[in-house]
């Protein structure tokens, strides 16, 4: 998020599409009913009539697939009827910036496709650069190569009626949702968009994500209070994990895991430094070496000299993709030997669990670390296998839970907040920090003992983290934060700072490439200083009224609560909404005050210091037209993988750089229906966590699956009864449930009817079901490989295997 | 010995105000004076569920979770909390958590029961074995048909981590990475 949870009171338009929060985080009702309260208004844009929707002022039903059709649309509604903060768009965003002569867009295909390696020459998109090096820019926005022309042109054909067409929304309410949220590009007002995986796991999920940032940038809604771009993220901690880079291609603080070719740390800070001449623009990951060098020291200490490059050498280098859904192809090639599973369960989690259930057999060893058994952990004795066949070695390693441990978590408004140790772990089951670090030194002392591979990288490892029986949980979050490794003063503007050997580094503007400080996540340095542990805080206080809670545990970066708020005030630093002040600048004290600002520079409109808003991109202005995405600089219909409508936008059905696998079917005649997967409240993920709990499953004891009155009456379902639903992957049998709720789609003047699943079931735990996982396919963003969970098709039929 | 809401919310409310007035947040454990609730601590948590990071107070006694319930004094909640969160008590206490470290040799049809050391020493080994048998030095790019240094492990891939706390997932990464593992993901690819 942005913005955080409690900020959704300051919102006037709270615009929710592709999330449920009322079912899946239902306290951020709390919050959104207030805004409600104060007058905002709440939208609600979703395939079903969710829980969030009863308790909308309009609702509109869309497509599941189509959302860049359905924003797309707003962005066209916005410009042509002159609804967008113009001041905003042109000052903050790269709207007046020029695109070069070889850019273009015909019939759903941006320029330079290489049809054989489905992919897009990404330099092609360029902007057109002066003499200076800094992009050409248009302020008047007119020029035909600008890209608020150029954007204009695209959305042009996005009018209501296509879209309409398109999404299968009813014109009446989609015009409702457009007039209220396009209302908030006055000054004066904020709306927020809020999304979950509904945008996010698409063949185009990142394109979806872009439509509603590009959407608040047109309405400046980026950076104010009750404004912003908000993914509700799912998990306790799947904020923080993300942040840590337990992800292929990062490392910890959104730095890049190495490529290949940055054979050495300058080829590397040369790859990953981006760079601009332009002197008011920060360009904040020009700091990138002081990161990784202090990355690298907290994980190589003394060993790390600039000498020996701080050990970049011992870092694993990438050469294309592992992500998810590849080391599951490769897993199921037999190609991988081992795998290790903290508290993930890929038996019911990803998609084609079919196949990811078989692959696991074709390990030779599998660790699970987790508070219960699992689909994952007993794979090898599943219905319908003979476990003397599959010979795979399982450890099944019990996890201590939230209560049971202390540490820090980081929820989804980036607060890192601080959870304390009640009781002892259950029977042997020990904290993840000691299983991880007696993984490290039961290996260390094999590869110091015996013969091995390239060891240095393990043996060389700095990890100092006390004697007792388990890390120190506080030494760990130290090293995240960062000390100095010798004395240091650094001489600032108006002040000398005289740092120690050993001292925690205050914020990460203090962290340098040479050795001198260490940071094992830089984006977390000013959570543990000399003043303490802070996101252990409780603080209740609120000075500026709006819910930022500044001294209320600790939020990423520099406790900065709403991110890009200088994006919240004009060039001179006068807030654009009066009435609700993010940050503001005192001439006369000639500082920021508010919320922690982007960074302390004065407002943009002083010719020596000022900076552009944001910050981390090199050109300092947010991308109406993105540079490095693999599926185009604007965000374009295409159909869903599996789709029962011909694209209506352009003849290019799909999204062109998405590989399609062979099982993966628009056969209508073999399934006819929409296929969509959801969460609930009463349930959670995979179920692990919660279908072992009687209160829970006595809530929702079954697989279910929904359908629409009319659905039921053709198929002669009655309430109760036992369904099959069948795709190309697979088939699975749960009780249907009838409602209202589900309503079918119109598509090119047929009504389609859609099927609505829970993927919260397995077969291993107190309650269980079959997995909705079985059906979905392994297909899934071009960037990102986020697979197409909402939208898959399928058929359904009464009865289930006994029937 | 039965004990009403009502007590358990002043136990809460008391033990809340033992911590700021202590100013060592979260981990009061002033006895209350009530006979009734006396011996109880309390302590302050974070949900485990979705990511709005609820806040909570876990009760206990010797040593058990007796209660738990959302922490009144938390701005994100005030208190509130939905049915999973609610919940968390019967996560504390249950039959079916795992308290023992199982095995299954391939091919069996049981799981069977071993030590940490035990556990812990093979999979060190399996670790190692793989690490050194598919350990990819250089690997060659098929675009410019040139060698490159990758350092990497490629047999195996290390999954998980929403559900840790950030120190553990800091420590997971850097021992993956430590360990050449590229093949490492988690929930938020999903």
């Amino acid at each position: 998020m942005t913005n955080h949870w409690i900020d959704l009171k300051n919102s006037d338009s709270i615009f929710i599409i592709g999330c449920n929060p009322a079912e899946n985080h239902p306290i951020s009702f709390k919050w959104i009913e207030e805004a409600m309260d104060n007058g905002g208004k709440l939208i609600v844009v979703d395939p079903r009539y969710t829980r969030s929707a009863s308790k909308a002022d309009i609702y509109a039903q869309v497509r599941p697939g189509t959302d860049i059709a359905f924003l797309g649309g707003m962005i066209n509604y916005a410009l042509q009827n002159k609804l967008i903060h113009e001041e905003y768009v042109r000052d903050y965003t790269n709207a007046t910036f020029l695109v070069g002569e070889k850019y273009d867009f015909k019939d759903g295909m941006f320029c330079s496709f290489d049809d054989q390696e489905k992919s897009y020459d990404l330099k092609s998109w360029a902007y057109e650069s002066g003499a200076d090096g800094k992009p050409k820019r248009d302020l008047t926005m007119s020029n035909p190569r600008s890209v608020y022309q150029l954007l204009k042109k695209h959305y042009s054909r996005y009018t209501v009626d296509m879209v309409c067409s398109i999404t299968g929304t009813k014109k009446e309410d989609y015009l409702k949702v457009v007039q209220n949220f396009c209302a908030t590009g006055r000054p004066d007002k904020a709306g927020t968009i809020l999304y979950a995986m509904g945008i996010t796991q698409s063949t185009h999920g990142t394109q979806n994500v872009r439509a509603v940032a590009m959407l608040q940038m047109l309405l400046g809604n980026i950076g104010i209070a009750g404004g912003g771009v908000n993914a509700l993220r799912g998990e306790s901690n799947v904020q923080g994990s993300t942040d840590y880079g337990l992800l292929f291609h990062l490392l910890p603080g959104y730095l890049k895991s190495p490529e290949f070719d940055n054979v050495d740390l300058k080829a590397y800070v040369e790859k990953w430094t981006p760079k601009t001449t332009d002197a008011k623009s920060a360009n904040w990951w020009g700091n990138t070496p002081k990161y990784l060098t202090s990355l690298l020291k907290a994980w190589y200490g003394d060993n790390a000299t600039a000498a020996n490059d701080f050990c970049y050498s011992y870092l694993p280098k990438r050469m294309g993709s592992y992500a998810y859904n590849k080391i599951l192809e490769k897993m199921g090639k037999g190609e991988l030997e081992g795998l290790v599973c903290m508290g993930m369960n890929p038996a019911v989690g990803g998609p084609d669990s079919g196949h990811a259930r078989a692959a696991l057999g074709k390990l030779k060893w599998l660790v699970t670390v987790d508070l219960w058994e699992t689909e994952t952990s007993i794979f090898w004795k599943r219905p319908g296998v003979n476990p003397k066949e599959i010979q795979t070695e399982v450890f099944m390693l019990p996890a201590a839970s939230s209560v049971e441990k202390e540490g820090s978590i980081s929820n989804s408004g980036r607060w890192a907040q601080w959870r304390y140790k009640a009781v002892e772990p259950v029977g042997e089951s020990m904290s993840d920090l000691w299983i991880i670090d007696q993984f490290f030194k039961r290996v260390k002392n094999l590869y110091t003992k015996e013969k091995g591979v390239f060891p240095e990288p393990i043996t060389k490892l700095a990890w100092n983290y006390g004697t007792g029986h388990e890390p120190d949980v506080h030494l760990v979050a130290k090293e995240i934060n960062g000390y100095f490794t010798k004395d240091v003063t650094v001489v600032e503007k108006d002040k000398t700072l005289e740092f120690k050997k050993g001292d925690q580094v205050p914020a990460f503007k203090y962290l340098m490439d040479d050795g001198s400080t260490v940071s094992g996540c830089w984006i977390y340095s000013g959570s543990y200083t000399k003043d303490g542990n802070l996101m252990a805080r409780r603080d209740e206080s609120d000075p500026t009224g709006l819910g930022l809670f500044p001294k209320w545990s600790w939020c990423w970066p520099v406790n900065r609560r709403i991110i890009y708020n200088r994006a919240s005030v004009n060039t001179a630093g006068e807030p654009f909404n009066a009435k609700r002040i993010v940050i503001a600048w005192d001439a006369l004290e000639k500082k920021w005050k508010g919320d922690v600002p982007d960074g302390p520079w004065p407002p943009m409109k002083d010719d020596k210091e000022g900076k552009y808003p944001f910050i981390m991109l090199p050109e300092g202005h947010a991308r109406l037209y993105a540079l490095d995405l693999k599926d185009g600089p604007f965000p374009e219909h295409y159909e869903p993988a599996e789709s029962p409508a011909n694209n209506r936008m352009s003849s290019v059905q799909n999204n062109p750089v998405v590989k399609i696998p062979k099982n993966v079917s628009s056969n209508m005649a073999k399934f006819p229906f929409i296929g969509t997967t959801y969460r609930m409240t009463e349930h959670w993920q995979t179920g692990g966590m919660t279908r072992s709990l009687p209160w829970l499953n006595e809530l929702v004891p079954d697989m279910f699956i929904e359908m629409s009155e009319s659905l039921a009456k053709q198929k002669g379902i009655k309430k109760g009864d036992k369904v099959r639903v069948t795709t190309e992957r697979g088939s699975i049998e749960a009780i249907a449930l009838i409602t209202s709720r589900l309503k079918p789609f119109s598509v090119d003047g047929k009504m389609i009817e859609q099927v609505g699943m829970p993927w919260h079931f397995g077969y291993a735990g107190l309650s269980t079901g079959d997995s909705a996982n079985m059906l979905t396919p392994s297909v899934g963003c071009a960037n990102t490989s986020i697979p197409e969970f909402k939208a898959f098709l399928c058929n359904l039929e009464k009865g289930g295997n006994k029937a | 010995m039965g004990m009403s809401r009502r007590q358990f919310l002043q136990g809460g409310a008391l033990a809340a105000a033992g911590v700021a007035m202590s100013g060592t947040p979260g981990e009061a454990n002033a006895d209350a004076p009530q006979t009734r609730i006396k011996g109880i601590k309390a302590s302050s948590t974070i949900c485990p569920f979705c990511a709005v990071g609820c806040g909570m107070l876990v009760h206990t006694k010797n040593g058990k979770v007796i209660n738990i319930e959302g922490d009144p004094k938390h701005p994100i909640n005030q208190g509130a909390l939905c049915s999973k969160g609610s919940s968390l008590f019967q996560i504390a206490n249950n039959d079916r958590r795992l308290q023992k470290i199982m095995y299954r040799a391939p091919g069996s049809d049981v799981f069977v029961e071993k030590s940490w050391d035990w556990a812990l020493d093979r999979i060190a080994m399996r670790m190692k074995e793989t690490r050194d048998r598919t350990f990819k030095v250089k690997e060659l790019n098929k675009k410019d048909n040139k060698e490159y240094v990758v350092n990497r492990t490629d047999g195996m891939a290390f999954f998980g981590g929403a559900g840790l706390d950030n120190e553990e997932c800091y420590l997971w990464s850097k021992f993956s990475r430590a360990m050449g593992v590229g093949q490492l993901e988690h929930q938020a690819r999903l």
